[in-house]
């Protein structure tokens, strides 16, 4: 059992989560995950870990409520309980002193690059962090981000924050500035990274994604998270997360991962229906009581 | 009393037959097939045994376990001391009498195969572990005084319990570490619940709790915890790494990463340790097998699990594709043919040489070829060679590949210095199990190779004989 010490929205539909799992918060570095389960009839899940406190012994998740599982995740507050985690998975981020690097930040994604960046700049890189979300509602960690980096770019899509455009514009104006990128590395939605890698590809300049294929076991045991990678079969969960940009098969990834499509959208809506049997599997009393109560409520009216 | 017959009338009993459930049923739900003897049929099948003076069963099975004297306490009807007899060689006797390949051990070694049909020993084991978690009484060996030494099994397979339950017994203080959520290993997530149900792993791995073993799970030795670290800072007097073969091999050939193509591993764990096959209770999915035709590749016991498993999921072709002949099929007897009743398909000579696609990267197609067998290589296998020109088409909606594995190196990453083979699978002194490391002990397949529970089990015995050795003087 790990306990959640706190709990904060920090963005419509994600939440940022301190668990307490003081050996992980040792071991992990930038770039691992974990995989959580958090009931008995759960699934399991990687997440990256976006942090952690080694004095607390807590580490960091940042979650965004996508299906099922990170729905449910999302209802807990501080003294919930998640059942089963393990990690620190994965390799961490190569970090070297590469010169001036570019950290790409997509959605929920930023909240993964802010421990590579922050690697980054303590090993003497000098950071420019570029943070991109469809509007401004959905940026998160700016603050985080400024502090990680030497220069934070803000875009949006519809310029309600920051500047409009893409993430990959700014890349591009970045490449063709005066300071010339040595290193990339981007993290957040498949077609962002793909675009990203575009961009870098015909200037030579190594790029590093971190991938998020499905995974069950998060050991190399199933070979669920394999993705082609220079048209080699690698497993993201004990040869990456990160591999390199411009080897990497993003179409044959999105659609690997879209293959129980169907069943997580009927898991989500039945557990949107009915989202009690699974509070009452996470011992969520207060929920249960509110839920109890807008049930009476409802009837009496 | 004992009621022994003369040794020529004991050959004459017909061996006892396993009451099954019916195929038709059994393809719809994940029940355990093999119902187990009653106990009349048990004493009658015990009656067979001839009793040798030297007994070739014994010599047969991997970790020794007294078949003579338990078969003679069956005689007399002393069925929980039978259990403990099985238990002072062997903690796992409910799973091992269910899994273990016996016609190749115990059974294929018994005099009774020449003149007859051997003893049903797997039969007689099961029931008396069986009779024993019915009584609620399981005769658990008197532990050793405590011996105040630490040691940390990695991986809670059938060689780390093994190891785990003796060493507790000489009284060690044992802590397993698990990777996953639940303890039990290739016993959980690989082995079916309709071959192996699940109740009875748990209760096998309570009955070690109550020897004194402690469970961890959710730690991977290597990552949540460094392997020297448990001999430097977490206080362990020696470490046994029992973590399994690990990483699923893939045919390596185009179209593997289409969606609905599985390792058996992926799939099994889906199925087994995740309840895939009761989504909408359980979250974990597995790609919906309804009215579709599933191909599994390979020839053994993890091949007959998966398409066993695709059956019940509803496929409406459950077929086996095998380079080799039936043959040459390495899965048990028993699986083969429980394979072959609920209409599994057997398309052997033949492989995959390509998965076809449609345009969203789901699997609707395999391209297959035919095999031919050639000469045994310098390991008795026969080779195979593809029959040129005999491609041909077939719709196939999930594949499953399940062609074995090769050595997972997670552990070895950690700890440079932990000496492997070419291979990749961790390097031991024969008969010691000592690693290139002092304290640290190896066994099971991370040593040998994907091989069987019981081999895995034999390799933990041994290798908490050695570690007791070494605990007891220091020596290495």
């Amino acid at each position: 059992m790990f306990s959640i010490t706190d709990a904060r929205v920090i963005g419509p539909e994600v939440k940022r989560f301190e668990i307490h799992a003081p050996r992980i918060a040792v071991k992990q570095g930038p770039g691992q995950f974990v995989i959580l389960r958090l009931h008995e009839h759960g699934e399991r899940i990687p997440l990256t870990i976006a942090g952690s406190d080694p004095a607390r012994g807590t580490i960091t998740l940042v979650v965004q409520g996508i299906g099922k599982t990170t729905r449910l995740l999302n209802q807990m507050e501080a003294g919930d309980v998640i059942r089963d985690l393990v990690g620190p998975l994965g390799k961490p981020s190569e970090i070297e002193r590469y010169g001036h690097a570019v950290v790409v930040g997509g959605g929920v994604g930023t909240a993964i690059a802010l421990p590579v960046a922050r690697a980054l700049k303590k090993a003497g890189n000098r950071v420019s962090a570029i943070v991109g979300a469809r509007t401004a509602g959905l940026l998160i960690l700016l603050d985080e981000m400024r502090a990680a980096s030497h220069s934070l770019h803000i875009m949006t899509d519809d310029g309600s924050a920051g500047d409009q455009g893409f993430v990959t514009g700014r890349l591009e104006e970045l490449i063709a500035g005066p300071e010339p990128v040595d290193h990339v590395m981007a993290i957040g939605p498949l077609p962002m990274m793909a675009a990203v890698a575009e961009v870098t590809r015909s200037y030579e300049i190594k790029t590093i994604v971190s991938l998020n294929p499905i995974m069950v076991d998060g050991t190399g045991m199933c070979g669920g998270c394999r993705v082609l990678v220079g048209g080699e079969t690698r497993f993201a969960c004990v040869d990456g997360p990160e591999f390199d940009a411009h080897a990497v098969d993003f179409r044959n990834l999105a659609q690997r991962n879209s293959v129980y499509r169907d069943q997580e959208r009927r898991s989500l809506s039945e557990f949107e229906a009915h989202p009690e049997s699974d509070l009452i599997q996470m011992h969520h009393n207060c929920r249960l009581a509110h839920l109890a109560h807008l049930a009476a409520h409802h009837a009496a009216s | 009393m004992k009621e022994i017959l003369p040794p020529k009338q004991r050959i004459k009993i017909p061996r006892a037959d396993m009451p099954e459930q019916d195929a038709a049923a059994r393809i719809h739900n994940f029940l355990e097939v093999n119902r187990g003897l009653e106990e009349a049929v048990a004493k009658h099948e015990a009656q067979r045994c001839l009793i040798c003076n030297d007994p070739k069963c014994i010599a047969g099975c991997p970790v020794g376990v007294k078949i003579r004297d338990f078969v003679e306490l069956i005689l007399d009807g002393q069925y929980l001391k039978a259990a403990a007899k099985i238990r002072e060689d062997n903690v796992l006797p409910a799973v091992t009498g269910r899994v273990c390949p016996q016609e190749h051990q115990c059974e294929g070694a018994c005099v009774m195969r020449k003149r007859a049909t051997p003893l049903a020993i797997g039969y007689l084991e099961r029931f008396v572990a069986d009779y024993e978690r019915a009584a609620g009484k399981i005769g658990i060996p008197e532990r050793a005084p405590l011996t105040g030494k630490k040691v940390a099994v990695i991986g809670s397979g059938p060689a780390g319990l093994s190891c785990a339950g003796d060493l507790s017994l000489r009284g060690h203080t044992v802590t397993v570490f698990e990777a996953l959520h639940e303890i039990g290993g290739v016993l959980i997530y690989g082995i079916p619940e309709f071959r192996l149900p699940k109740d009875i792993v748990r209760q096998e791995v309570d009955n070690l709790r109550h020897m004194g073993v402690e469970f961890v799970p959710n730690t991977l030795i290597g990552k949540t915890i460094g392997i020297d670290e448990l001999l430097e800072t977490e206080g362990f007097d020696a470490v046994f790494i029992a973590t399994g073969a690990g990483l699923p091999r893939f045919l390596n050939i185009p179209g593997e990463q289409l969606g609905g193509v599985y390792s058996a591993n992926e799939f099994l764990t889906r199925v087994n340790l995740m309840h895939a096959y009761e989504h909408g209770v359980h979250d974990e999915p597995v790609y919906d097998c309804r009215a579709k035709t599933v191909v599994v590749v390979g020839g053994g016991n993890t091949a007959m699990d998966s398409v066993r498993s695709a059956k019940r999921l509803g496929a409406s072709r459950a077929i086996i594709v095998y380079r080799r002949g039936l043959e040459e099929m390495p899965a048990r007897a028993e699986e083969f043919h429980h394979a072959q009743a609920e209409g599994v398909e057997f398309m052997t000579l033949t492989n995959p040489v390509e998965f076809l696609g449609d345009e969203h990267g789901y699997l609707q197609g395999m391209v297959g070829a035919r095999m031919q067998l050639g000469e045994p290589d310098a390991s008795g296998r026969r080779s195979v060679s593809l029959v040129p020109g005999s491609e041909f088409t077939m719709p196939v909606d999930v594949a499953i590949i399940a062609v074995g594995t090769r050595a997972n190196p997670l552990i070895q990453a950690s700890a440079p210095d932990l000496k492997t083979n070419r291979w990749g699978y961790i390097e031991v002194e024969k008969q010691s199990l000592r690693t290139s490391k002092r304290g640290i002990f190896a066994g099971g397949d991370i040593v040998s190779g994907a091989a069987t529970v019981i081999l895995a089990m034999g390799a933990g015995r041994n290798a908490a004989a050695n570690i007791h050795a070494y605990l007891a003087t220091g020596q290495w």
